[in-house]
């Protein structure tokens, strides 16, 4: 175990490795995801209530879970690397980050479209959740920035993991405290917690899109995660060796 | 046809999922360009390394 | 931690001079210290003249106006905090020194709220009349600004840490401290509304209080560990 998370670590071992991984994963996810949709879409009972509108929860949900995920994902690196000093963790969150800020921004998008017909409004100030993503949105862009701002990689990698990982403090008080905010006028809630009870048909469709997309995401983060890597490794002779076979000949 | 209307909602269910499809392929467009760049990046750094190299010998 | 060797001052001495100096130097050049207030006072203004001088809508709004202007005034200080010690090498002299980064930084941090957050707690009755607040809610506009500032000058500590080698200046550091800020202003302005209408403040008090607690004890150590990476 140990032996492998060493080799895993080394970032020509994961070069190669991750490029093995993506194909599989794409695939996998790909299939989940396109079973997910045609259910979702056309196979699926209308809800009682929201009728065929609330077929958009199955890219919603997915987005704003994905949304979520990469934030942690991002601050768990950021910490492991700055931690241990690992490179490769750097590169994962640095990695992380613009797949977060997408996803968040689907989830912003796909919310507000799915509120129009339900709320009659595009932008539901009193419903905590999108608020929560609007902010988390903001927080993912600050990381990006400052990253932007820092030439020197090492740099940048441990000044934004810095910022990550205050960051990820400070996102349950932000979640907590818009919660509050909202309760304070009732506002008009899409899913009540503990409400009606999606089962079945409704349901597996669901539990694919975001397993199926979990899979896409790790496929793309992997996909940066390797360019990371090379710009990392610029000068290691292995990544020489990548780009210009010929020259140790 | 009575598919595609979603029983009048289909403008929203349809956008929602091109949307979500457009960003995913848009990501995937995003991680291969990039990746592209930085290798002719690497390439060309050998180059210049290389003929100073040359010229220094 | 092991004790400091002989003829080293102490860590409250220690505290104590890096306050002392950031004062003093508040006090030399007052324009730092008076420019976020006028700011403060000029972004209230600019509230009523556009959304009209009627009265009633103004003690409704006023809470939040008062503590985005607050916000932004602290803000507009931030940068400053370890800009002007970074231009003369002080804080080359801060990262050297044998006392505890995080105890420096708290100091900094301390010297900041100070010169920035102290003043603004103070004018803001004044701004407050303005906005037809009612004395009680005035008290725990006070209140809830003094626990807030505090926050944000440890937190903003860390942000202008950060950037202080960078010379984007403050949007960079808004962008990055305003979505942290959020809780502050979202309980802030609730309890100041919620005490104006007569209500029960005490659960945005004891919120800000914790929050106020929380980034007395954490925030030194990130932004020791940003002034260091800054100055790698």
């Amino acid at each position: 175990m140990w032996t492998f998370l060493h080799k895993l670590a080394s970032p020509p071992y994961f070069y190669k490795l991750a490029a093995s991984m993506i194909p599989w994963l794409a695939v996998a996810g790909l299939v989940l995801v396109g079973y997910g949709t045609v259910a979702g879409l056309f196979f699926a009972p209308p809800d009682y209530q929201q009728k065929d509108a609330f077929r958009i929860i199955y890219v919603h949900v997915p987005a704003a879970y994905l949304s979520m995920l990469g934030y942690v994902v991002m601050a768990t690196a950021a910490g492991i690397g700055l931690i241990w000093r690992m490179k490769l963790a750097h590169a994962v969150a640095a990695s992380a980050a613009p797949l977060g800020a997408w996803f968040t921004f689907l989830a912003l998008i796909t919310g507000a479209i799915w509120g129009r017909p339900m709320w009659g409004t595009w932008w539901e100030w009193g419903d905590p959740r999108l608020t929560s993503e609007l902010i988390l949105l903001f927080l993912y862009f600050g990381y990006m920035a400052l990253r932007a701002a820092i030439d020197d990689t090492t740099k940048a990698d441990r000044a934004s993991a810095v910022l990550a990982l205050v960051g990820a403090v400070n996102v349950p008080i932000i979640h907590f405290s818009v919660e509050w905010w909202s309760s304070l006028h009732q506002g008009p809630t899409l899913i009540r917690a503990g409400g009606p009870a999606i089962a079945g048909p409704m349901l597996w469709p669901l539990l694919a899109m975001i397993f199926g997309f979990s899979l896409l995401f790790a496929a793309l983060l992997l996909g940066r995660v390797r360019t990371e890597v090379l710009i990392r490794e610029r000068r290691a002779r292995w990544v020489r060796k990548l780009v210009y076979p010929e020259e140790t000949a | 046809m009575e598919v595609l209307s979603m029983g009048g909602y289909g403008a929203y269910v349809w956008t929602a999922y091109a949307l979500t499809f457009g960003v995913l392929i848009l990501c995937v467009a995003q991680g291969r360009r990039r990746h592209r760049r930085v290798m002719s990046e690497l390439r060309a750094r050998v180059l210049v390394d290389r003929a100073a190299a040359e010229k220094s010998r | 931690m092991t004790e400091p060797e002989p003829g080293l001052p102490g860590l409250l001495a220690g505290f104590a001079a890096v306050v002392r100096r950031d004062l003093h130097l508040a006090w030399r050049r007052p324009g730092d210290v008076l420019n976020p207030l006028f700011f403060f006072a000029i972004v209230s203004t600019l509230f009523p003249l556009a959304v009209g001088p009627d009265a009633d809508q103004l003690a409704l709004n006023g809470p939040g106006v008062l503590w985005v202007a607050a916000l932004l005034a602290a803000l507009l200080s931030l940068n400053s905090v370890f800009l002007n010690d970074h231009e003369d090498g002080t804080l080359d002299q801060l990262l050297l020194s044998p006392q505890p980064l995080p105890l420096l930084a708290l100091a900094k941090s301390t010297a900041h709220w100070l010169v920035s957050g102290l003043p603004l707690v103070l004018v803001s009755p004044l701004v407050a009349l303005s906005f037809q607040m009612p004395a009680r809610a005035t008290t725990v506009m006070m209140l809830t600004l003094a626990l807030g500032t505090v926050s944000l000058s440890m937190l903003g500590a860390i942000g202008a840490g950060l950037t202080v080698g960078l010379n984007r200046g403050n949007a960079l550091l808004s962008l990055l401290i305003l979505p942290l800020a959020m809780p502050m202003l979202i309980f802030g302005a609730r309890t100041v509304s919620l005490a104006a209408a007569g209500d029960a403040a005490s659960a945005g008090i004891y919120f800000l209080g914790a929050y106020c607690v929380l980034a007395l004890s954490l925030a030194p150590f990130a932004t020791a560990a940003a002034l260091r990476i800054s100055n790698e």
